[in-house]
């Protein structure tokens, strides 16, 4: 499930989980209520950058300054799949 | 090998409350001997050396170790998300705020109803004031709160009120359990299986109240698997995902494996790591090898994982036949006859429910009428 995000939000992460680094497997990890998501080094960053004041569109727009290939749709769809999780919250645009 | 992500422990077994769904074991004697302080925080870092980064604090009602602060302190500076199961009877404005500076991520209060009456006699004592007053005091703190309901056949019809007490209160998330038999639970088990009219009602009720409430609450609903044509997925898998210390440090797949005719693992003993790795309790279940048909050859075998290795246990004598839960067992008729026999008109509301008793010692320990393994009654 995944919900639609807008190139205007600025999400940010729910107040129920924390991002974290595990040295154990070496990954950041999103830890939550009821579960744990293991983060690539690509999810790990967008994660970062959603603090609530940056857009969506300022988010992809700040990837592509350090990846070759970024996909908004990715992205966005990264981000949706999230908050239909309730993990991160879509702030308005 | 897998790394486990989950970890429960039970501080201790020592509840105030007597409810008849208690999964704990019956044998609260052989318990008594609790982990202290030291152990824990040993047994809490070599968790985290394993890959555990989910702890979640539970008993019986861990509020009644005086080193809760402590351990949650331990627990938060290793790097665990920091969850509290708990009635909330002890939970002073005091302690709430010594837990919440020791780093406490996250708190489940569990209630019995949405009413004081039904709630305080399913709890066998007066708490549902209390729990109602420590629900408002943890979202006062801006902590996140998730409500525990555990649901059978006298509060499934409350359902709809239930989720408007949750979300009066503000809760982030309600979980509502269907009881799980074992333990204590199996001996009320005809009198808290709900009727299938009952569950349909319920469905509709928590469909709407998703729906409703999208944005604000995330319900989880679990119905009991005694209705579910596969059997539940236990611990996402035997010895892959989850272990569970008890209060004197034993080490278990699941909180139920305990009654399970294996060689006792404990940390007084061995490492966790080793446990996990190497003990005859963890290995024997893990993965598919062990299955019999018709798991074995069931395209559904890494999605349930044969189900409950100690539901097939109570219910056949033997812990590597298939969940007889699953339509597809061998021995299906036996939860089958349970489902015919909670949906007859004559037997409604006339098994009264038998309160946990907690006393370790003497003559309240069940006898053999509540023997964990059905078939050696018969």
């Amino acid at each position: 499930m995944s919900i639609t995000v807008q190139a205007t939000n600025r999400p940010r992460l729910a107040r129920l989980v924390r991002l974290e680094w595990d040295n154990v497997r070496e990954s950041h990890v999103l830890l939550a209520p009821e579960g744990v998501l293991v983060l690539n080094r690509t999810g790990a960053t967008i994660l970062r950058l959603c603090d609530g004041e940056r857009t969506v569109e300022e988010i992809v727009e700040e990837l592509r300054t350090k990846y070759d290939r970024v996909s908004g749709d990715e992205v966005g769809d990264f981000i949706g799949k999230l908050a239909a999780r309730r993990w991160v919250v879509l702030g308005d645009g | 090998m897998d790394r486990p992500f989950g970890m429960l422990a039970e501080l201790t077994y020592a509840c105030p409350l007597h409810c008849p769904y208690c999964s704990n074991p019956l044998n609260l004697a052989d318990y008594k001997d609790e982990l202290d302080t030291e152990e824990w925080q040993r047994v809490l870092s070599e968790a985290r050396a394993l890959g555990v980064l989910q702890l979640h604090l539970s008993g019986g009602e861990p509020l009644q170790r005086r080193d809760l602060v402590e351990i949650v302190a331990c627990a938060r500076e290793l790097g665990f998300y920091t969850n509290l199961i708990t009635s909330a009877l002890g939970l002073s404005r005091r302690r709430a705020e010594e837990l919440k500076s020791a780093g406490l991520d996250h708190v489940q209060i569990s209630i019995q109803a949405d009413e004081q009456s039904l709630s305080d006699r399913i709890a066998g004592t007066p708490s549902y004031e209390r729990n109602i007053a420590a629900a408002r005091m943890v979202k006062e703190m801006d902590w996140p709160l998730t409500m525990n309901v555990v649901i059978h056949r006298h509060n499934i019809d409350r359902m709809g009120r239930i989720l408007d007490l949750a979300e009066r209160l503000g809760a982030d998330r309600i979980e509502l359990a269907n009881t799980q038999y074992y333990g204590w639970a199996r001996r009320n088990r005809a009198a808290l299986l709900p009727t299938r009219a009952q569950l349909d009602r319920a469905e509709e009720v928590v469909r709407e109240a998703r729906e409703r409430l999208r944005d604000v609450m995330e319900i989880i609903y679990v119905i009991p698997d005694y209705y579910s044509k596969y059997p539940k997925p236990c611990m996402g898998g035997w010895g892959k995902n989850q272990l569970t210390v008890t209060p004197n440090g034993n080490v278990l797949p699941c909180p139920a494996a305990h009654t399970l005719e294996l060689p006792r693992a404990t940390v007084r003993e061995s490492s966790l790591a080793s446990i996990w790795a190497e003990s005859p309790l963890f290995n024997r279940f893990r993965g598919t090898d062990w299955m019999p048909d018709p798991c074995r050859s069931c395209d559904r075998r890494e999605v349930d994982f044969g189900g409950c290795r100690c539901q097939a246990f109570q219910l056949t004598g033997d812990a590597a036949r298939t969940d007889p839960v699953c339509h597809l067992s061998p021995d299906h008729e036996i939860v089958a006859e349970v489902v015919r026999t909670a949906n007859q008109e004559e037997n409604r509301d006339e098994d009264e429910l038998v309160p946990r008793v907690m006393t370790v010692r003497g003559s309240n320990l069940p006898t053999a009428d509540i023997s964990e393994n059905e078939r050696s009654m018969s």
